[in-house]
């Protein structure tokens, strides 16, 4: 069972309720479940996607749009059928928030996605996890059926006039499927290759019809933002960042875990504070502040508030939250390859820039870190990583590219280091990590 | 010429599924607004009850859904979970991205190789493990991480992994 | 949709508002590389060459996938975009070998081209490719999985354009693979577009693999030879060791009317022509029974003296002679003509697979209610009744198909089976296989218990239909035709099609190869015109046709037979003793069962070989241009004009050559001039004009044009490859009352995808398919 943390400067929103039994329908009524959704019903769609374009909630899967924009954009009259679709297919190396809102309060999923439903006027809502989330959708699936058995879902629920149907399912493993609409395509039982935009899912999405779709995250602060109103939550957040935000902290952080903490909060802090710092008091290298994807900051770039806007102007992005520190014992060469292999890997192939660059990133930087570099290389892998962004079908290909070119920017010192002879001068730190 | 022809299957009516998992298909198709909808889901539950989705399944999931048996393949091959060769009883799933790498997850793998004496996607000469080196799970926080078929194992070290293949050992003794 | 204005480079250039904006540039000369996009596929943005810059958007945009908006400003020839398709060539580049010197794309490739025009000289990529060894997944296709770029074409054109989806996308990222549906084999229908389609050498046909280079080979766009429809196949051809051989066809001219179709037949099967057991010599029967070799002249002597003789002594009736369904409009014409008015015989008659004669009767006086090829894919809605499209008429299936994709026509079907055109269809009923002619009068009104609910409400469709194109089998003949013809007629606006099953069934039929009927289906009892032409030894009563002709040898009344092209022996089931008084002589590639019978067989070559016209079956009329050449065959022109000229006819009466120069255009000169060169010294012997020989197509095609009634076609267009509609005027057999129950006398041949009548049996290739596609059904049946 993964391990709860806490700490004093947490505000906690989204966990209020992790720990606290409330898998258990009454348990999760009692902690103030499904208050939201019949306020909602009460109050109608406008009253809600004000609230949510009050709470300055932007989206949690990484993209950072702002939630109650989304939900407005989708077309009041539709012919075909309306669509909510929760993303639960957490992918991001470094980010498993959604692991524990699924583990610890389904309810709150259920509720959100009802809500989004109210609001844009959708019938069926689906959840969508990540394929190794089974056990999680054991628990998401007793979820609803309690919700069903509770006259929650279904015909006519909370006793009004309105239907809700939730079906939930788990990918089968594949990164690009948390793309929007990959996953739509995943959902309709076809490869998760991204559909062409425009028409947007708001307009064109799930079997067609107009799509809201959320992270789980997002999803799942819904009810509780409509309990505390949009104002309240905004303030608790930065500027244009309402809310709080599940960090996922990893690697060489002293105490790793999921820490909920206002939207821009201090990096430094988060890490020398809330985190304990770098494990063993060793020197900090580098922070990868919003999952994989998103470029490696260096501990001088570090002092910044946590939030889309701050980090962005730092030079990286928030992303999803998956904050990775690395210490001073790091092959940055060694990591820049584990990042490229990954996207290698999950690159879907649909088009030529991000099937051809993940895998020529990959051959070269294996090569280079066994040491067979040579000088024209470390130009090479920039070259082709710039070659790749803002040119791929998908977002997936930034998503190899953005690091890769930080990397060889930020530490092309320890790229030269590798040409001089020797596979890897940093394989003896790493055995000092061991020891 | 089998140009019209779907998913060439036995008989319609007949299943080689479980009377369980057929019932389940049965009701899993008509949920989504399109049968296809279901074919994900189809491919794993398979999976989970055959140990991986052979021919026979394949055949059988497309004249389910009305797909035929290529698109039943283009999309099965694409996902990483979903596999066309049996594995072991137990399939360890040792975590290596940055995450778990920085907290030692190579480490564990190279450990699990080590005392199982197998490499990646293979499997024991008892049936009992295999072995996958496998990209994030959404353990980052309480790395590293294995997946040992559905089931996670956080904050693992070469001994509590030990441990862990210990106890699934003789779990399947019982 | 109105236009917009935008701007491209520089330039202002409009076009109508959704128009993608790489046709956009396309149409005014601005050309954006793509793999990828191809016109009438669905998008894939994909490949991600036709990135461009257009002001306010923060990334480069695919031009395949956005469309044209007022005022868009738009970038494609700037440094950044230039960099951009290096880069991206130098991806494609990275895992795709280049293996160009022997490859079968080499010299045609749109990797190699691209590479050219915006690539670079050298690549910083060095890692070692990814590599995977060659398939074959049938018979014509073999499947090069490095080369392959994944642009997706070949599964779109299978599973769009085809409705086949034989080709699927498996495994993901640079694992990412084209795959065929029987997991390492395909169970398709053969039609090799996903090889045509291919802009690199990643599928290749069998016919052509690792055979030749492309510039060496000539490429001459002429009409396939098999089914009706028509097609334009491009043939490559290259010098061998007697003549010119083929090589390849393949649809690399799409100005056809068949535009980027092809089927399995018009691609692979052209491989008859190089057939082993093609005749190259004449050959004379031995009193001994045996076949021994002559030469030209002999044979032709032999030939000639027999039928004079018998024309003399027996009377012009006593000869018969019977037409081919795969020779040109000139052969045809000119065949009834030496018949008629130097033989004296109106005992012609063809393989005659369906009924035109009804058909031209039933529309007599209509103009423009024949249909050509083209209206399938342009019609609002069509009804086919009766054949199997997709079997018989590849061309016919795919306009259809096409049409419903682009621009949602309706479709509705009557058959006794199941077809597959009924996954496109709006709706389809099922009637009995002998009730196609009461079908015919049910939707003329008669009402009849066998057709139901479903067959009552199709009719109230087809009453609904403001614009209807009618294609028929010949399922329906005679006064089904009539029946349905007047319930077509009384629809607002209607189009017809009778579908016949040979490369030129119709031309044979509108050349007049009927015993009772002119070209241009005119009575041969009518006065004037053709028959002031044809001179005095014509008779005016109609002579026998096929079945007839092989009655009256058996009954010692038939002198003289001769076949041109055609193996009636064969498809009658004729003895040999039925022919034991009747000097037969056969004109044809191989030792058919007809020509065993023979008594002197005459060598030919095949269309492929020769040129001239051809009329599908919708009435298209197209030049043939000769491709191939084999020593030692002869053309049937050439043979028919020499045997007449051998039994001291006057040519000139027969073939207006020489007459004034509207029948020359420059044709008679050049490569593809039809036998003029070949002939040059003959000529000459014979104090004959050299520039217009009779041996020229051109100068028979100047009196079909001159006299066929409905063949009044623009001449520069036929000769610059256009396809002209061509449609007779029936009023001679509509006033003619024995035309109304005259025996249609039709024997459909009942082909399918993989069997072109007696040709097919001498295709290895089509033979080969039809048996890897057998074992596939028989699979998937058990």
């Amino acid at each position: 069972m993964p391990r709860l943390v806490s700490h004093p400067d947490e505000v906690k929103v989204v966990s209020r309720r992790f720990g606290r039994g409330a898998t258990n329908i009454d348990r999760y009524i009692e902690l103030d479940g499904y208050k939201a959704v019949r306020q909602a019903i009460e109050k109608g769609p406008e009253w809600i996607i004000a609230e949510m374009k009050a709470s300055n909630l932007r989206g949690r899967g990484g993209a950072g749009f702002p939630t109650g924009m989304k939900w407005s954009f989708v077309p009041k009259q539709s012919e075909k059928p309306k669509y909510v679709l929760v993303n639960g297919d957490e992918s991001e190396p470094g980010t498993c928030k959604d692991h524990l809102i699924f583990l610890h309060d389904p309810h709150a999923v259920i509720e959100g996605c009802i809500v989004a439903g109210l609001a844009v006027g959708a019938k069926t809502g689906f959840i969508y996890l990540r394929g190794e989330y089974r056990y999680l959708l054991t628990i998401m699936e007793k979820a609803i059926a309690d919700a069903y058995a509770k006259g929650f879902l279904g015909k006519g629920i909370f006793g009004s006039n309105f239907d809700f149907e939730i079906i939930s399912q788990t990918g089968a493993g594949a990164y690009e499927v948390g793309e929007e609409s990959a996953l739509m395509e995943s959902l309709e039982g076809k490869r998760g290759i991204p559909r062409i935009r425009p028409p947007f899912p708001a307009v064109v999405g799930l079997y067609g019809g107009p799509t809201v779709i959320n992270n789980a995250e997002t999803i799942a602060s819904v009810s509780h933002i409509l309990n505390m109103g949009g104002e309240a939550y905004a303030k608790i957040g930065s500027n244009r960042n309402g809310g709080t935000r599940l960090f996922c902290i990893s690697g060489h952080a002293e105490r790793p875990g999921v820490y909920e903490l206002p939207m821009g909060y201090n990096l430094k802090k988060m890490i020398y504070e809330v985190a304990g710092g770098v494990r063993g008091g060793r020197q900090l290298k580098a922070v990868v502040p919003g999952g994989s994807s998103t470029p490696v900051l260096l501990p001088s770039e570090i002092d910044i508030g946590m939030d889309f806007d701050q980090v962005g102007k730092a030079g990286s992005m928030l992303g999803s939250g998956g904050v990775v520190v690395l210490d001073e014992t790091v092959c940055m060469v060694e990591f820049a390859l584990r990042t490229i292999q990954f996207y290698q890997h999950e690159s879907c192939g649909w088009c030529i820039p991000c099937r051809e660059g993940t895998d020529w990133l990959k051959k070269t930087l294996t090569r280079f870190h066994a040491g067979g570099g040579e000088a024209k290389d470390i130009d090479h892998i920039q070259y082709l990583a710039e070659n790749m962004l803002g040119r791929t079908f998908c977002p997936l290909g930034d998503a190899a590219a953005m690091p890769t070119i930080a990397f060889v920017k930020k530490f092309r010192q320890e790229f030269e280091d590798h040409l001089n002879g020797k596979p890897c001068p940093y394989a003896k730190q790493q055995e000092l990590t061991l020891a | 010429m089998s140009l019209t022809s779907i998913a060439e299957n036995p008989k319609p009516g007949s299943t080689i599924f479980s009377p369980e998992l057929a019932a389940r298909f049965d009701k899993l198709v008509t949920l989504y607004p399109r049968r296809r909808s279901a074919l994900i889901p189809m491919l794993l539950y398979a999976q989970d009850e055959i140990g991986y989705v052979s021919d026979a399944a394949i055949a059988e999931i497309g004249q389910r859904l009305d797909i035929t048996v290529l698109d039943v393949r283009n999309v099965l091959t694409y996902y990483s979970m979903l596999r066309t060769k049996p594995v072991g009883k137990y399939n360890v799933q040792v975590c290596t991205n940055i995450s778990c790498m920085l907290r030692g997850g190579q480490e564990i793998l190279a450990h699990c190789k080590d005392r199982l004496g197998i490499g990646h996607k293979e499997t024991t000469p008892d049936g009992l493990f295999s072995l996958e080196e496998v990209e994030c799970i959404g353990a980052c926080s309480w790395a590293p991480a294995v997946q040992v078929n559905y089931d996670f194992h956080e904050e693992l070290t070469p001994e509590s992994m030990d441990a862990l293949l210990d106890e699934y050992r003789s779990k399947a003794s019982q | 949709m109105a236009d917009v204005t935008l701007t491209v480079d520089g330039k202002t250039i409009t076009a109508p508002a959704g128009t993608l904006l790489l046709e956009a540039c396309r149409k005014v000369g601005i050309e954006i590389p793509a793999f990828c996009y191809y016109p009438g596929l669905s998008l894939q943005a994909a490949c991600r060459m036709c990135l461009v810059r257009i002001e306010k958007m923060p990334k480069l945009q695919t031009a395949c996938t956005t469309q044209v908006t007022e005022g868009m400003i738009v970038a494609t020839d700037t440094d950044e975009i230039h960099q951009a398709r290096k880069a991206m060539l130098e991806l494609v580049l990275a895992n795709h070998p280049l293996d160009c010197p022997v490859c079968d794309a080499g010299g045609e490739c749109e990797l190699q081209d691209m590479t050219f025009k915006y690539g670079a000289g050298g690549s910083q990529f060095v890692e070692i490719k990814n590599h995977r060894e060659e398939q074959q997944w049938s018979p014509v296709v073999f499947f090069d999985r490095p080369r392959c770029i994944l642009c997706y074409r070949c599964v779109r054109v299978c599973n769009e354009g085809m409705d086949v989806a034989a080709l699927g996308i498996q495994q993901r990222n640079s694992g990412s693979v084209i795959a065929p549906n029987d997991q390492t084999q395909l169970d398709c229908e053969q039609c090799g577009m996903c090889i045509d389609i291919c802009p690199v050498g990643a599928l290749t046909s069998d016919t052509y693999r690792y055979k030749t280079r492309p510039w060496e080979m000539t490429h001459v766009g002429t009409i396939c030879t098999h089914c009706g429809d028509g097609c334009k196949t491009t043939l490559g051809v290259r010098r061998s060791d007697d003549g010119m051989q083929i090589v390849r066809g393949d649809n690399r001219d799409k100005s056809g009317l068949n535009g980027e179709f092809l089927c399995v037949k018009g691609r692979y099967a052209f491989d008859f022509a190089n057939n082993e057991e093609r005749l190259t010599q004449p050959l004379v029967r031995q009193p001994n029974g045996e076949f021994a070799p002559v030469t030209w002249e002999d044979a032709i002597k032999i030939v000639a003296q027999k039928f004079r003789v018998a024309r003399d002594d027996r009377g012009g009736a006593s000869i018969g002679v019977i037409g081919s369904t795969r020779n040109t409009n000139e052969e045809a014409y000119l065949l009834q003509k030496v018949a008629r008015s130097a033989f004296g015989t109106n005992n012609i008659d063809h393989h005659r697979t369906t009924d035109y004669v009804a058909l031209t009767r039933a529309l007599a006086g209509k103009k423009h209610r024949m249909a050509s090829i083209a209206d399938a894919g342009s019609a609002p809605a069509i009804f086919v009744l009766g054949n199997d499209p997709t079997e018989q008429h590849p061309l016919l299936a795919w306009n259809l198909r096409t049409n419903v994709r682009h621009n949602s026509a309706r479709i509705y079907l009557a058959n006794h089976r199941d077809i597959k055109l009924q996954r496109q269809a709006k709706s389809s009923i099922q009637i009995p296989a002998d009730g196609y002619a009461a079908f015919a009068r049910f939707l003329g009104g008669e009402e009849n218990s066998v057709f139901g609910e479903d067959a009552k409400a199709l009719r109230d469709a087809l009453r609904n239909e403001p614009s209807l194109l009618i294609v028929f089998g010949s399922e329906l003949r005679g006064s089904a035709i009539d029946a349905l013809a007047e319930f077509g007629l009384s629809l607002p606006d209607t189009k017809f099609a009778c579908l016949g099953d040979y490369v030129n069934s119709r031309g044979a039929a509108d050349m007049g190869l009927y015993p009772d009927l002119l070209p241009g289906y005119v009575p041969i009892e009518q006065e004037g015109g053709l028959r002031a032409e044809y001179g005095g030894r014509m008779s005016q009563q109609a002579g026998l046709d096929v079945a007839q002709m092989f009655e009256a040898a058996a009954r010692n009344e038939l002198a003289v037979l001769y076949v041109v092209g055609d193996d009636p022996a064969e498809r009658l089931g004729v003895d040999a003793d039925a022919l034991r008084n009747t000097f037969v002589v056969v004109q044809d590639m191989f030792m058919t069962a007809t020509a065993k019978l023979a008594d002197v067989v005459l060598p030919t070559s095949n269309l492929y070989e020769k040129s001239g016209t051809v009329t599908n079956t919708f009435g298209d009329l197209q030049l043939v241009k000769k491709a191939a050449d084999r020593a030692g065959v002869r053309s049937d022109l050439e043979l028919i004009v020499r045997i007449a000229d051998t039994m001291g006819e006057d040519v000139h009466a027969l073939v207006p050559f020489g007459k004034g120069v509207r029948a020359d255009m420059g044709q008679s000169r050049g490569v593809q001039s039809g036998e003029a060169d070949r002939h040059g010294i003959w000529l000459a012997a014979h104090n004959l004009e050299p520039k217009l020989s009779p041996f020229d197509p051109n100068a028979v095609l100047d009196e079909i044009q001159r006299l066929v009634p409905g063949y009044n076609f623009d001449r520069m267009e036929l000769l610059a490859g256009t396809s002209q509609h061509v449609d007779a005027d029936g009023s001679g057999v509509m006033e003619i009352s024995r035309f109304a129950n005259r025996p249609d006398g039709a024997m459909p041949s009942a082909d399918t995808l993989f069997t072109s009548g007696t040709l097919g049996h001498y295709s290895e290739k089509l033979n080969e398919v039809e048996t890897f596609q057998a074992k596939k059904s028989m699979v998937a049946a058990d």
